[in-house]
């Protein structure tokens, strides 16, 4: 069908915005303010009722993104994670933006529900998971700089590769 | 050293160089070598 390329993209951009929104939200804003709101101990206003929501919202867009991406990729996909046959650009913001889904569901998620209280952890625990959480969130935010390089000019705009 | 992921600044310009290099990968050994 002609349009489903169409649709694809359309829903890979409204839900990798969605994403992408979130993840840098969380970088520039929550763990900042998080860290003020510790100090004179509204942190619970964030922890209870945005944090669990931001959560929700990242983590499920995370992977609409990708499914709509390989559906984008369509015949491609192989070519693309192959890194050959033209889709060298948009193989590596692939590459990058499945790490990234990979990084949120293996290391984000289930350290984000040990810091929120959504499965149970001591202090020494709790630590350990705020400490991968962090990283693994500015991981994914250093990521995001090439992987949106790479998807904007991968597939559309390949001159600026020399493809 | 400290751990460029520490601070927002030091992410962004991790992001960048990161950038620049997977260009120039893609450009002299993916690209070159078809």
């Amino acid at each position: 069908m002609d349009i489903m390329p169409g649709i694809m993209r359309w829903i890979h951009l409204l839900a990798g915005i969605t994403w992408v929104g979130l993840l840098y939200y969380f970088n520039l804003v929550q763990m900042a303010a998080l860290k003020d709101a510790a100090a004179d101990g509204t942190a619970a206003g964030i922890t209870k009722h945005v944090a669990p929501r931001a959560l929700f919202w990242f983590r499920w867009s995370a992977v609409v993104t990708w499914v709509a991406g390989a559906g984008l990729l369509g015949a491609g996909f192989t070519d693309a994670f192959l890194l050959r046959n033209g889709y060298e650009g948009i193989g590596i913001g692939a590459w990058l933006g499945t790490i990234m889904l990979i990084n949120v569901w293996v290391l984000i998620w289930p350290n984000q529900q040990k810091i929120l209280g959504l499965v149970p952890a001591d202090d020494a625990a709790k630590a350990g998971a705020r400490r991968v959480a962090m990283l693994a969130s500015r991981t994914n935010m250093m990521l995001s700089i090439p992987m949106l390089f790479f998807m904007a000019n991968g597939l559309s705009h390949r001159a600026v590769l020399g493809l | 050293m400290k751990n460029p992921l520490e601070s927002v600044a030091g992410t962004i310009i991790s992001g960048l160089i990161l950038t620049f290099v997977l260009v120039f990968f893609l450009k002299n050994f993916l690209v070159a070598g078809v």
